[in-house]
């Protein structure tokens, strides 16, 4: 192990900070993968998997995923809830891996809501 | 690829006696049995602080917090929450009035009115990696106080902050600096105090336990500022995993050039080692420290001069305690005007305290100094298990005194910061260093028993001292013979032999032992027996004059009788009791009541705990 020098501690601190962030529950994003028995039958998993390769192609850092059960809409699975801090929850339905790309290039990066695949802007409060 | 969800599993000295490593394993297996190992990390923490209700797991991103589990639930938890998104309700905690669970760990009381400083990293790293540590702006205090101070101004930050030790004493942490910074002669030395002897108290040790690094790096700044190139980390042999914690996370710093020579291209040369204590109470002395450090035997000295002139191998040495030095980074991180304004007009910052006793919600916490009686016991403590009255609250551990309840018609007189006086309940006496020492007891390391109406006071301090006498190193008279004697007298009160000479005599030596002895085992070995002769002297009486213990507690004092109307019309005189008793004391046929005969009955308390309809009564 080389001695470290003041850059490489912030180097080392940047890298694994994407983990604590994740951690102490903030983030800048949230996106909530349903994954009831609807969501996981009509590939609500591909749809985890396909979220967390776009975080880790695009480096993401403050991005937290969760997921939740059936949103009640199971006739639109695969769903996700994108949830911008600060801004209204958008609901994105029917989705396949190749709009989860999108979604992320112009939503979660782009900051515009990709109206196209969104069901409704808000969602209703749990608890 | 990133995990989308990190399971923070407690492998403190809790969870972990309560299998919690288990739990680890399962959970793992469980994981991989599922396919989910690229999704889920399983993270092994230290002490969450809850440990009443451990094993127990943390789910972020969510905060979702599991408690009481046990191998066999992680089947479901992995089905229901990482499968279905549904977190298992069933799993966790419920507070005792609550009509439903609390999913969420910020939303649990026993969080929600804590403050992190010292234990900021708690629950949230793994404390055996150094990643974890750097990854929450660990070592950065550090960079500032190598690049953008000078040792005076970082002596002056930490002195401007108000910190204070908290190892008991509550001096003042930037003045002892000082003094070794300015004290002639080198080299000098830095000692983190881990020894935390005290029974019920084990607030240092999760700190090791949970975030080593943050001692480490506050001993570097520590270096920095007094000109120290070599620390000593002294910790009891008794305390495993918080040995084995220090010393990876020792080691980790040494291979990223943490610690050893030119730190960071600073110039700074510091390395630390590790002392193993033999788990005397006495070897937590400064003193005795340093002698026990040194190879000899750890016994106590008279001071001036002090470590501060004439420390560890005759040179100038800091000497402070674990929850000090991991105070340090976050004070030269965030500045003193930050951690001033946090705390009382003389006591700031926060406190950890280990909250032990009678009280439902047991567990290491955190809290703002000037935090009242109330808050802690009652919206953090969750209150007194059953319907049993709160009594008293002993604080300081075998140094400290006894704070009756019953002080509701005496309100104390409390000083606002502002110089107004108001009378208060000293249950809402804000804790600082001043009020506790005002009623008659003091701070210590933090320890807080919480007694309800059956504990004995007299038998509380006969434990309390029956441990100190034990400890003291004989070195000095009054604390050896002074100590023997008054636990003497305890032992013929508590046994119904006592007198009220013996009373009087209790109290005259033990002030001839506190003002008397050589250190400060002996100098405080009196408090809980003069405290709660102070308040609670109706208990003492009670036991010499009318010979009863008013709680139950002392046994020879008890007698037993069976009621005759409920042996009869409950337990149909089911006689288990006199099958059970191991002196043949009691008498009585089916469906008839039973008798104890006093001559016999050698108040061993087996017919109590054995009859199933609490036929027989203790007076
Ligand atoms: C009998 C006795 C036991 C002590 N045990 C401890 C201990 O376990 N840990 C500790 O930090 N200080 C203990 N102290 C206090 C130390 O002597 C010393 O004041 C302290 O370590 C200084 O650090 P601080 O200024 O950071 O509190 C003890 C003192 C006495 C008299
Ligand atoms: S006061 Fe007690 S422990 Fe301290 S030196 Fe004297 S005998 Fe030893
Ligand atoms: S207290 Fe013990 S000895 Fe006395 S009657 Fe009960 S069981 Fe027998
Ligand atoms: S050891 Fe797990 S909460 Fe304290």
């Amino acid at each position: 192990m080389p001695k470290l020098k003041i850059e490489d501690l912030a180097r080392i601190r940047d890298q694994a900070r994407r983990s604590t962030l994740l951690r102490e529950g903030a983030g800048r994003v949230k996106i909530i993968v349903h994954l009831g028995t609807c969501g996981i039958a009509a590939g609500g998993r591909n749809i985890m998997a396909a979220v967390l390769r776009e975080l880790e192609e695009r480096n993401l850092e403050d991005v937290l995923v969760s997921t939740s059960g059936c949103a009640g809409l199971c006739s639109r699975e695969p769903m996700m809830t994108v949830e911008v801090l600060g801004q209204a929850p958008v609901k994105y339905v029917d989705l396949t891996e190749g709009k989860v790309r999108e979604i992320f290039a112009e939503h979660i990066v782009g900051g515009r809501i990709a109206e196209r695949y969104a069901l409704a802007v808000g969602s209703e409060r749990a608890m | 690829m990133p995990y989308r969800v990190h399971c923070m599993v407690c492998a403190g000295t809790g969870c972990v006696s309560n299998r919690s490593l288990d739990v680890r394993e399962a959970l793992e297996r469980e994981i991989r049995k599922r396919g989910l190992q690229e999704e889920i990390q399983v993270v092994t923490t230290g002490c969450n602080g809850f440990c009443a209700v451990g094993p127990l797991m943390v789910v972020q991103p969510d905060g979702i917090f599991y408690q009481q589990l046990t191998p066999k639930d992680i089947p479901y938890l992995v089905e229901e929450h990482f499968i279905k998104g549904r977190p298992a309700q069933k799993l966790m905690y419920t507070p005792p009035e609550a009509p439903s669970p609390i999913p969420r760990m910020s939303d649990i009381p026993f969080f929600k009115h804590q403050r992190l400083i010292a234990l900021r990293n708690r629950g949230l790293i793994d404390p055996e990696k150094i990643e974890d540590y750097i990854a929450r702006d660990g070592y950065q205090a550090l960079v500032k106080a190598l690049t953008r101070m000078t040792p005076e101004q970082i002596i002056e930050e930490i002195t401007r902050s108000g910190l204070r030790g908290r190892g008991g004493a509550g001096f003042p942490t930037g003045v002892k600096w000082r003094k070794v910074r300015e004290a002639s002669g080198e080299p000098k030395y830095i000692i983190c105090n881990g020894d935390e002897g005290d029974p019920g108290a084990f607030m240092d040790r999760s700190i090791f336990e949970s975030d080593p690094h943050s001692v480490i790096e506050g001993m570097l700044i520590g270096a920095r500022a007094i000109g120290a190139r070599h620390g000593v980390v002294y910790i009891r042999n008794e305390y495993p995993l918080a040995l084995e914690r220090i010393q990876i996370a020792i080691q980790q710093a040494r291979e990223y050039g943490l610690l050893g020579e030119n730190i960071l291209d600073s110039g700074l040369d510091f390395d630390i080692s590790v002392t193993r204590g033999a788990g005397a109470f006495v070897c937590g002395e400064e003193t005795a420290l340093i002698a026990s450090v040194e190879g000899r035997l750890g016994d106590p000295r008279a001071r001036p001069p002090y470590p501060s002139e004439y420390g560890l191998w005759g040179k100038p040495t800091c000497i402070n305690n674990v929850e000090t030095w991991a105070n340090v980074p976050p004070i030269i991180m965030h500045g003193a005007d930050w951690y001033s304004q946090i705390g009382t007009e003389r006591s700031k910052g926060t406190k950890v305290f280990s909250l032990v006793g009678k009280v439902r919600n047991t567990g290491l916490v955190e809290v703002p100094m000037g935090i009242t009686l109330r808050e802690l016991i009652y919206d953090i403590g969750g209150g007194i298990p059953g319907d049993k009255k709160f009594k008293a609250v002993q604080t300081g551990g075998p140094s400290g005194g006894c704070i009756p309840a019953g002080m509701m018609d005496q309100p104390i007189e409390y000083v606002a910061p502002d110089g107004k006086r108001e009378a208060r309940d000293y249950l809402d006496l804000p804790i600082d260093y001043e009020s506790l020492t005002d009623v008659g007891s003091m701070m210590g390391s933090g320890g807080l028993v919480v007694m309800d109406e059956d504990t004995c006071m007299v038998d509380v301090a006969r434990y309390f001292l029956a441990f100190t006498q034990d400890e003291s190193c004989g070195a000095c008279t009054p604390c050896r013979e002074g100590t023997k004697l008054m636990l003497d007298i305890l032992n013929r009160i508590v046994e119904g032999h006592g007198t009220m000479d013996d009373l009087r005599a209790l109290e005259e030596i033990g002030w001839v032992v506190k003002q008397t002895s050589l250190c400060g085992l002996g100098k405080t070995a009196p408090n809980p027996v003069l405290t709660t002769i102070k308040y609670f002297r109706d208990e003492y009486v009670a036991h010499i004059e009318a010979h009863k213990c008013p709680a139950r507690v002392c046994r020879e004092l008890n007698t037993y009788r069976i009621d005759p109307v409920i042996c009869v019309e409950r337990g149909h005189g089911c006689g288990v009791c006199r099958r059970e008793c191991p002196e043949k004391a009691i008498f009585g046929e089916k469906n008839q009541p039973h008798r104890i005969d006093p001559a016999l009955c050698k108040k061993c308390g087996v017919c109590v705990d054995v009859c199933h309809f609490n036929a027989v009564i203790v007076e």
